[in-house]
């Protein structure tokens, strides 16, 4: 089980752990956006979070129904708890992760999550080893997940066809039960490459009826690339020199068109890279005296003398 | 019955008080996660007071956010053993305490027959004393 940033404790947002407001009273829209400050954190969504339009405006809608929901208890209308598990399907490094971690938080503003943790777990924390393993295993992570938001990445691996003896089909049948009774306890989302996740739910149509929000985030258009990369450069201190921003830009559009294409993710190495380069090319010049404006600048040469550009009309 | 004045066990915390509703036992266990504690449930059908160690049901559960999986494997343990003793207990790891920092019985049987009191003559006409449950007569699994 690995822990990402932000889900520890007291971490990144403000309190995370403290008790969601008190809504029972509310009768209006702004009544319940008011305390629980759901706005701000879709503002945040908004601003933080490059392009995804069709994802964030799901989310909005989500929002919105889990806000009219509350109203409508409060009026005594209905009382059951709508299914909130949810399915993100995409390419890698589009922020399904990123985005689970602030569903987890909107939940929790509404009160749909008592405490409103992200859980991020893989295959391996599910499933044993040897028979009698699993159940144990799977159940152990289900309760840590309670009060708070299970996310299982890539979470096709939890079915192997080819194997029928595999102990996936037992951690599976485990989660569905707690994900049918327990619904006001936990909610999972499951992620993954889309066209697994499909093969996936074609296989456990249990599974795939039990979600209600089927989510799937589109790839980064170059644009929206080279506002992440500003995004990131900028969080770590540094930015682009004269016209490394337009190389940078050519290498995208290069390397968009080769295999293995990992969007946000790969932006990251590429820049990580980049760093990599501008250190040896500082490094090299004994002498000079470096100013802060020199460390924190990626030249044109340091993108450059990537690999992308060196295989002119490689696919 | 001197033995058994309120005719129930008192043992650990709230023992003297009336059975704790599951609502209570959950706000019980939510504090005791604020404070860090690691949860877990045993269980018993020997009652008597230097029975220390009980029967664990299950793992400790460390890293438990919510009350709703402490609850869940109270549950479980009293569908297995519905009229046995049930005590939750929590851990402190904290270094330097690393032992119980609360316990109390979260499930009885219908019937406790209390203790019994065995007078044993000793030399001198000493007298020695000691007490037995009246339910561990019965052998372990047929007492309650």
């Amino acid at each position: 089980m690995y822990n990402l940033s932000g889900t520890a404790a007291g971490a990144t947002h403000p309190s995370p752990q403290a008790d969601p407001p008190d809504l029972s009273k509310a009768r209006t829209v702004a009544e319940i956006l008011a305390p629980s400050q759901v706005e701000q954190v879709l503002a945040e969504l908004d601003r933080d979070l490059v392009g995804l339009l069709p994802v964030k405006a799901r989310i909005r809608d989500i929002a919105a129904l889990l806000v009219i929901d509350k109203l409508r208890t409060n009026c005594g209308l209905q009382a059951q708890v709508p299914s909130l598990h949810m399915c993100f399907t995409g390419n890698p490094g589009t922020g399904k992760t990123t985005l689970a971690m602030r569903m987890a938080e909107i939940l929790h503003r509404l009160g749909y999550v008592r405490k409103g943790h992200l859980v991020a777990v893989t295959r391996d924390d599910l499933v044993g080893q040897y028979i009698g393993h699993t159940a144990p295993k799977t159940k152990e992570v289900l309760k840590k997940a309670m009060g708070g938001v299970l996310f299982i990445d890539e979470a096709y691996y939890l079915y192997r066809p080819e194997n029928e003896r595999d102990y996936g089909q037992e951690a599976i049948e485990i989660l569905l039960q707690v994900m049918e009774n327990q619904r006001d306890d936990l909610v999972v989302i499951l992620a993954g490459y889309k066209d697994r996740m499909d093969t996936f739910f074609q296989s456990n149509p249990g599974m795939s009826s039990r979600i209600a929000h089927h989510l799937d985030f589109p790839d980064y258009g170059v644009d929206e690339l080279l506002l992440i990369a500003d995004r990131m450069l900028a969080d770590q201190h540094y930015r682009f020199g004269e016209g490394a921003r337009e190389v940078f830009n050519a290498y995208l559009q290069r390397r968009l068109e080769q295999p293995r294409f990992a969007n946000a993710r790969s932006i990251r190495n590429a820049l990580e890279r980049a760093r990599l380069r501008q250190a040896s090319r500082l490094f090299a010049q004994r002498e000079r005296v470096l100013t802060a404006g020199d460390l924190s600048t990626l030249e044109a040469a340091d993108f450059s003398a990537s690999r992308v550009f060196q295989q002119p009309g490689a696919v | 019955m001197m033995t058994n004045p309120t005719g129930r066990l008192t043992q650990g915390q709230f023992s003297f008080l009336p059975d704790l509703s599951d609502e209570e036992i959950r706000q019980q266990i939510e504090y005791g996660l604020g404070k860090g504690y690691a949860w877990s449930v045993e269980y018993t059908d020997d009652p008597h007071p230097r029975n220390t160690y009980w029967e664990m049901f299950g793992m400790p559960m460390f890293d438990l956010r919510d009350a709703a999986g402490v609850m869940q494997e109270l549950d479980g343990c009293r569908k297995t053993f519905p009229s046995h003793y049930i005590r939750l207990l929590a851990f402190d790891s904290t270094r330097g305490v690393e032992s119980i920092a609360m316990s109390f019985i979260v499930n009885r049987p219908q019937v406790e027959p209390g203790f019994g009191l065995i007078r044993q003559e000793w030399h001198n006409r000493t007298i020695r004393y000691t007490v037995y449950p009246y339910a561990a007569v019965e052998p372990e699994g047929e007492r309650y």
